[in-house]
């Protein structure tokens, strides 16, 4: 059976997350000191060596990324995407109670590799009790003077989805309307303030501490070589035990919901996982044995994404649940782009049609080639990703969508 | 303008905005301006008594009491000078009376200004520092400026600022007079003026008379005329008998209207020759019905010098008739023949005699007008004047210039300050606009503008019916409480026949000379009805 | 410079180049709705989707850069067919009646439907909108139910006029062009400089001073300078059986030099006192206190005939003339040479003080 692996969570339940004395006694902030040492152009290259892939859903290279951060920028940012909105993912909000020091020191490292004096940590909305502790623990940090000439701010979300989506949060930062911006430029290049900004995740910044310390050998060495390191998942849904797990990166979907999670609630069977969230691809039964990393669950048509893994048991509706997930999108679509504020529309209404048992074979089809040019063609993530539940689940329930048509 | 409209959007690193309110009356200017300050992080320094559009986004708003310009600007020169902030080379280079000037303007500290113009010696000092010391400053001016007593010198003393700063001859400097008329550029220009013919060549120079009779095939006049004010005071005594009249409405937009239409009806023959019958076709003995710009080929003149085609539309309504045609006619019936095919030949004779205009014809302004000077075929046009600081005259003049308050200053009787303007949606005497169905319907009457605290002293809320009198008469006109005016100033509209605001303004008080009305500044009284 | 294959062909365009301006550069027609080369790039309505060999997403050609050894695709299968439901999707929320629209002929979605052969739209599902079409301003009509949501308004009100009185208000397909809280245009900082009506692809901003007076393809537009203030703007006079019907502009640098387009109020919606029944149309002569029609040759022999009298009996200096700000150049020179060569004085003077 395969076990636990802790990295990011290495000190969650260990130490009191109010205290910074108790992540210093643990060892906090020696990754900074030891980062510090190095110069920017080794910390970057250390963090690229060991191949840490973003935490958020993109899962590029952190090292890469920094690097297009032109290092002669008189100012820069890095910001913590803490935007979480994906339903049913709650990794992040776990990480930082347990832990809060632990974000702050990655954003630091981070800092430092790029050169940036200040740090945002954009918040999820519906976080305001985190948002007390996180601030609570950088007046402690600067207390201690541990971040050195690195501040960080606290922002708040309002609630929107599509703030997840970096030039979109950006745009939040900046007191305006949140709407993705078109790319390039880069936030690496021009960003938060048109300056060039660093966007990662809580997760993927609270690797570095310990990256940093073991070094980049020791984290390419755990989990899967492609996508090294753990992943923190979130169980929901039908299953025995909804918990919060960290794992290499090698474990399978089967190993995540039998082992971890305990199986199916109430000796039930199981029908369906969606993995990544709302916006995640449903999987069945037969391709349980896919190990999670972000490459081999791409290969099914899901997406590792923010971890969040729901799981549904034999007598769930399958159109129902997607026709749910179509008005969460629909919902949250921002407007700018074509293709995704009238789409998220279109396709939620068809959705509700063949929920109700009064749509046809055509519905279907107009659903499918929606979905498609959506996949496509939409400005950002949440457009793209929106018709992926709809369209793996005509892939793989086919049979549940066919007995909701019209008998004609 | 000595430069050129794009510049105020591209080039100027500040500028220096004085008795414009350049949004409401020069919008497309005013859109220019405020892309530079709120999207290239150019600078904005407004003087104006009114707290208008601009003011809001200016650095440094200097809400200065109309008719204080000389003081507020001399203010800022001193602190030019004290704080070495002036030009010295320039100055010493391309200059000429400077130590005139700068021993007039050591007394104008900005604590001797700050009373005078009701500014703050400290904004004073910023805006000063701001415009010395932003890289290319322009300065833009409108009405608000000349329509002085005192507005000669008003404009003398931005040039003088302009200079001191070395601010002219480079693209985004400058000093640009926002011209308030379609064509007034182009009037001037073509020597509708009573002392110059075309191109500002005097009437009172032999050589240019005799070009002028030979061309002509007349003898000419060679005194200079009457400027429009003094026909008007001198119809009055009786002095004029006939008075022709092209597109121009005195009845509205003259000073001290009941002196104006004594004046007129003093004159034994008037015509008027325009598009609708204005308030001054009311008092004509014949009126000739003319085309409008739509209906008519031609050119304009605009603020920057820049020379455009006018294309002819639509035909005239009825018989109306384009007004040069009915000029010649009249010509040609008192016994000196002008005929002409069209306006393209009168442009081909205006090039032959004006200088600036030589090198300009419709084949060349066919796509996208020129600037003038433009001397020759070959020449380009010329989008800001006084390169590398050469002026016209050889060294440019600094002017020391002593504040004269206004004609009329506030008293006992009549303690307000009246200043008057245009609205947006309203273009000067309303003969086109109160026509306009759109705008007429948008603003269909004139409002009085009070300050709150003095709106409250005199009992006055938002939309009240209240009357506005001075020495020369007595309006009846809405309220409209706002605290974009100073304390102390009041201002209304001139567009609206029913309440035509130069009833109240006076004609005594001439720039000595341009002869310009101080139409800014009237002693006015307002209470409630 | 750069060089990329488009459509098979190879193409050179300067580094810094968008896809479309390559495009456009090589006579190859890109279809664009929200694009707009005067506004900041919004990269949103997808119509000018292009393929990139190699990439799984399609790039919108207005914002993608052009790069070296990039394969374009502009109007294979799969894009055609993104253009064509991007097109339905605009079309189920479009109000589809051009034959009373005052942009019938002149109108972006209807060239790409007919374009691209959309007849209807496969996604009418859920309720039409129905935007009230209630804004009170007498300039121009606001009709969100023709709304493409392209947001070259919000941009022009932005970045040509610098008033910002609008934005985008909700989110998703209930986004909508908005002032703050969503009142009328005339309780908002609007200007009503009509420039958001300049730029509007569809029927939902025109004006109401041209409304039902011509469509586009009816009209004659001659290129003239604005009578109003003298800042000098070009304005397209829009000419219908002689009449004048409209005002637009003239946005190239040629053609409108001082403004590119940009115009206010009283250019855009204040012309027509042009048609106003209070025009003069026949010389009138005072007798006795009353204004009465006359002939041409009567008003002129009479006017010409008054002025050499008083001129002989009271001297030349006796007369003056006012000549105009308002009108040409060419009538400006006749005036003072008729006040000088004519009546013989040089009392010619106009309202440059006034």
């Amino acid at each position: 059976m395969i076990e636990e692996k802790r990295i990011v969570l290495r000190n969650a339940d260990l130490i009191d997350p109010e205290k910074i004395e108790d992540y210093l006694l643990a060892g906090g902030y020696q990754g900074l000191e030891k980062a510090r040492s190095m110069s920017s152009p080794d910390l970057i290259a250390e963090i690229k060596k060991s191949n840490l892939r973003g935490r958020g859903g993109a899962a590029f290279n952190c090292g890469l990324k920094w690097s297009f951060a032109p290092a002669d920028a008189p100012v820069s940012y890095v910001v913590c995407n803490f935007d979480e909105g994906e339903p049913g993912t709650y990794k992040d909000r776990i990480i930082v109670q347990k832990d809060p020091q632990s974000l702050l020191e990655g954003m630091a490292i981070c800092g430092h590799a790029v050169n940036s004096k200040q740090g945002y940590i954009y918040c999820r909305g519906e976080y305001p009790y985190v948002v007390d502790l996180l601030n609570r623990a950088i007046d402690q940090a600067r207390g201690k003077g541990v971040l050195g000439d690195f501040d960080i701010e606290v922002r708040m979300g309002g609630g929107a989805y599509v703030c997840g989506e970096e030039t979109a949060l950006i745009e939040s930062i900046e007191g305006h309307r949140g709407e993705p911006r078109i790319k390039p430029p880069f936030p690496g290049v021009a960003g938060l303030w048109a300056q060039p900004t660093v966007v990662n995740n809580v997760e993927t910044f609270t690797n570095l501490p310990s990256i940093v310390l073991n070094g980049a050998e020791w984290f390419a060495a755990i989990g899967a070589p492609n996508y090294p390191g753990t992943k923190v998942l979130t169980l929901t849904g039908d299953v025995t035990n909804r918990v919060s797990i960290e794992v290499p990166t090698t474990a399978t979907l089967r190993e995540v919901i039998y082992d971890f999670g305990g199986g199916i609630k109430e000796g039930k069977k199981f029908k369906a996982v969606q993995v990544g969230g709302t916006s995640g691809g449903f999987i069945p039964e037969s391709l349980l044995d896919t190990p999670i990393d972000f490459d081999s669950m791409r290969g099914i048509g899901a997406t590792l994404g923010t971890g969040a893994v729901f799981v549904m048991d034999e007598t769930r509706d399958i159109v129902d649940i997607t026709t749910r997930i179509a008005k969460f999108f629909e919902h949250e679509s921002c407007g700018k782009c074509n293709p995704c504020r009238e789409g998220t529309f279109r396709a939620y209404e068809i959705m509700k049609k063949i929920n109700q048992g009064q749509a046809s074979v055509q519905d279907i089809e107009n659903l499918t080639i929606l979905s498609q040019v959506m996949e496509k063609a939409c400005l950002c993530g949440l457009g793209q990703a929106a018709p992926s539940p709809i369209l793996t689940t005509l892939k793989h329930f086919y049979p549940e969508y066919q007995a909701r048509l019209q008998l004609n | 303008m000595t430069n050129s409209i794009g510049e105020l959007e591209k080039d100027a690193n500040c500028i220096f905005v004085i008795g414009s309110n350049t949004t409401e009356n020069h919008p497309v200017i005013g859109m220019k301006i405020k892309k530079n300050v709120l999207q290239n992080g150019a600078r904005l320094i407004v003087a104006d008594p009114r707290r208008t559009d601009l003011a809001k986004i200016a650095d440094v708003y200097l809400p200065h009491l109309p008719g204080s310009d000389v003081a507020l600007v001399n203010g800022m020169m001193n602190v030019i000078i004290s704080e070495g902030l002036a030009d010295l080379d320039f100055i010493a280079q391309h200059t000429e009376g400077f130590e005139e000037m700068a021993a007039l303007v050591a007394k104008y500290t900005p604590e001797f200004v700050a009373p005078i113009t009701g500014v703050p010696a400290e904004d004073i000092r910023k805006a000063a520092r701001l415009y010395a010391e932003s890289g290319n400053s322009a300065i833009c001016y409108a009405m608000g400026l000349t329509q002085h007593r005192t507005g000669t010198d008003n404009v003398k003393s931005v040039c003088n600022l302009a200079m001191l700063t070395g601010n002219i001859g480079r693209p985004g400097t400058g000093v640009d007079p926002l011209r308030g008329q379609n064509n007034v550029q182009g009037a001037c220009d073509m020597g509708g003026l009573p002392n110059v013919f075309t191109a500002y060549q005097a009437v009172t120079n032999d050589a240019t008379q005799e070009k002028f009779e030979q061309a002509w095939g007349v003898s000419l006049p060679s005194q200079n005329g009457l400027v429009l004010t003094e026909v008007i005071n001198k119809a009055h005594h009786g002095d004029i008998k006939a008075l022709y009249v092209v597109g121009e409405n005195p009845m509205m937009s003259d000073p001290d209207l009941v002196h104006v239409e004594d004046a007129l009806e003093k004159i034994d023959f008037v015509v008027v020759q325009d598009i609708f019958f204005t308030e001054t076709a009311k008092c004509a003995d014949v009126v000739l019905p003319s085309a409008c710009f739509a209906e008519k080929d031609g050119t304009f003149s605009n603020t920057e010098r820049r020379v455009q085609r006018v294309r002819k539309a639509v035909s005239a309504p009825g018989e109306a008739r384009v007004d040069w045609e009915i000029l010649c006619e009249v010509a040609t019936r008192m016994g000196y023949p002008m005929n002409y095919d069209n306006s393209e030949q009168i442009f081909e004779e205006i090039r032959t005699l004006t200088p600036s205009y030589a090198g300009i014809s419709y084949q060349r302004i066919e796509n996208g007008g020129l600037q003038w000077p433009c001397a020759t075929e070959e020449h380009p046009g010329t989008p800001y004047l006084h390169k590398d600081g050469n002026f016209s005259r050889g060294l440019g003049a600094f002017t020391a210039i002593d504040y004269i308050a206004p004609g009329e200053l506030p008293d006992e009787n009549y303690p307000l300050r009246l200043t008057t303007g245009r609205s947006l949606f309203h273009y000067h005497t309303g003969t086109m606009t109160r026509r306009a169905s759109a705008l007429n319907e948008h603003v269909p009457t004139a409002e009085l503008e009070v300050n709150p605290e003095q709106a409250n002293a005199l009992g006055i809320a938002n939309d009240d019916m209240v009357s506005v009198s001075t020495r020369r008469g007595r309006l009846e006109m809405k309220a409209k409480v706002t605290d974009t005016i100073a304390p102390g100033v009041i201002f209304t509209t001139f567009h609206f026949t029913e309440t035509p605001a130069n009833l109240l303004t006076s004609s005594e008080f001439l720039d000595p000379t341009a002869k310009i009305p101080e139409y800014k500044v009237s002693a006015a009284i307002v209470e409630k009805i | 410079m750069i060089t990329l294959t488009i459509n098979g062909k190879e193409v050179q365009t300067p580094k810094g180049s968008t896809i479309l301006e390559a495009c456009q550069q090589a006579g190859i027609p890109i279809p664009t709705l929200c694009y707009d080369p005067d506004l900041r790039l919004a990269g949103s309505c997808r119509m000018c989707l292009v393929e990139i060999k190699g990439r799984p997403l399609y790039a919108a050609s207005c914002v993608a850069p052009a790069e070296n050894g990039i394969v374009v695709e502009t109007e294979s299968p799969g894009i055609v067919a993104a253009r064509k439901v991007i097109l339905e999707l605009l079309s189920a929320r479009h109000n589809f009646n051009c034959q009373v629209c005052e942009k019938n002929g002149n109108c972006k979605l209807q060239d790409y439907c007919y374009q691209y052969g959309v007849k209807e739209s496969r996604f009418n599902y859920g309720e039409p909108t129905n935007y009230p079409i209630n804004d009170p301003n007498p300039f121009f009509e606001r009709d969100y139910n023709k709304c493409i949501m392209c947001t070259r308004c919000v941009r022009a009100c932005e970045d040509i006029s610098i008033v910002r009185a609008i934005s985008v208000e909700n989110r998703g397909h209930h986004a909508k062009i908005s002032t703050a809280f969503d009142g009328n245009l005339t309780d908002s900082p609007c200007v009503f400089c009509g420039q958001c009506v300049m730029v509007c692809p569809t029927g939902a901003l025109t004006s109401k001073v041209s409304a039902g007076l011509g469509r586009s393809y009816e009209v004659d537009k001659v290129l003239t300078t604005c009578s109003y203030c003298g800042t000098g703007c070009t304005l397209e006079l829009n000419v219908k059986d002689d009449r004048v019907v409209g005002v637009t502009s003239n946005r190239t640098d040629t053609g409108s030099p001082v403004n590119k387009g940009a115009l206010c109020v009283k250019g855009r919606f204040g012309w027509d006192f042009i048609n106003s029944p209070e025009r003069l149309t026949t010389p009138l002569i005072k007798e006795n206190g009353e204004f009465r029609k006359a002939s041409w040759d009567e008003a002129l022999d009479l006017v010409a005939k008054r002025l050499g009298e008083i001129k002989t009996e009271f001297g030349a200096d006796s007369m003056a003339v006012f000549t105009s700000a308002r009108v040409t150049n060419e009538e400006n020179y006749i005036a003072q040479k008729f006040t000088r060569a004519v009546l013989g004085t040089n009392n010619v003077d106009h309202c440059a003080r006034l």
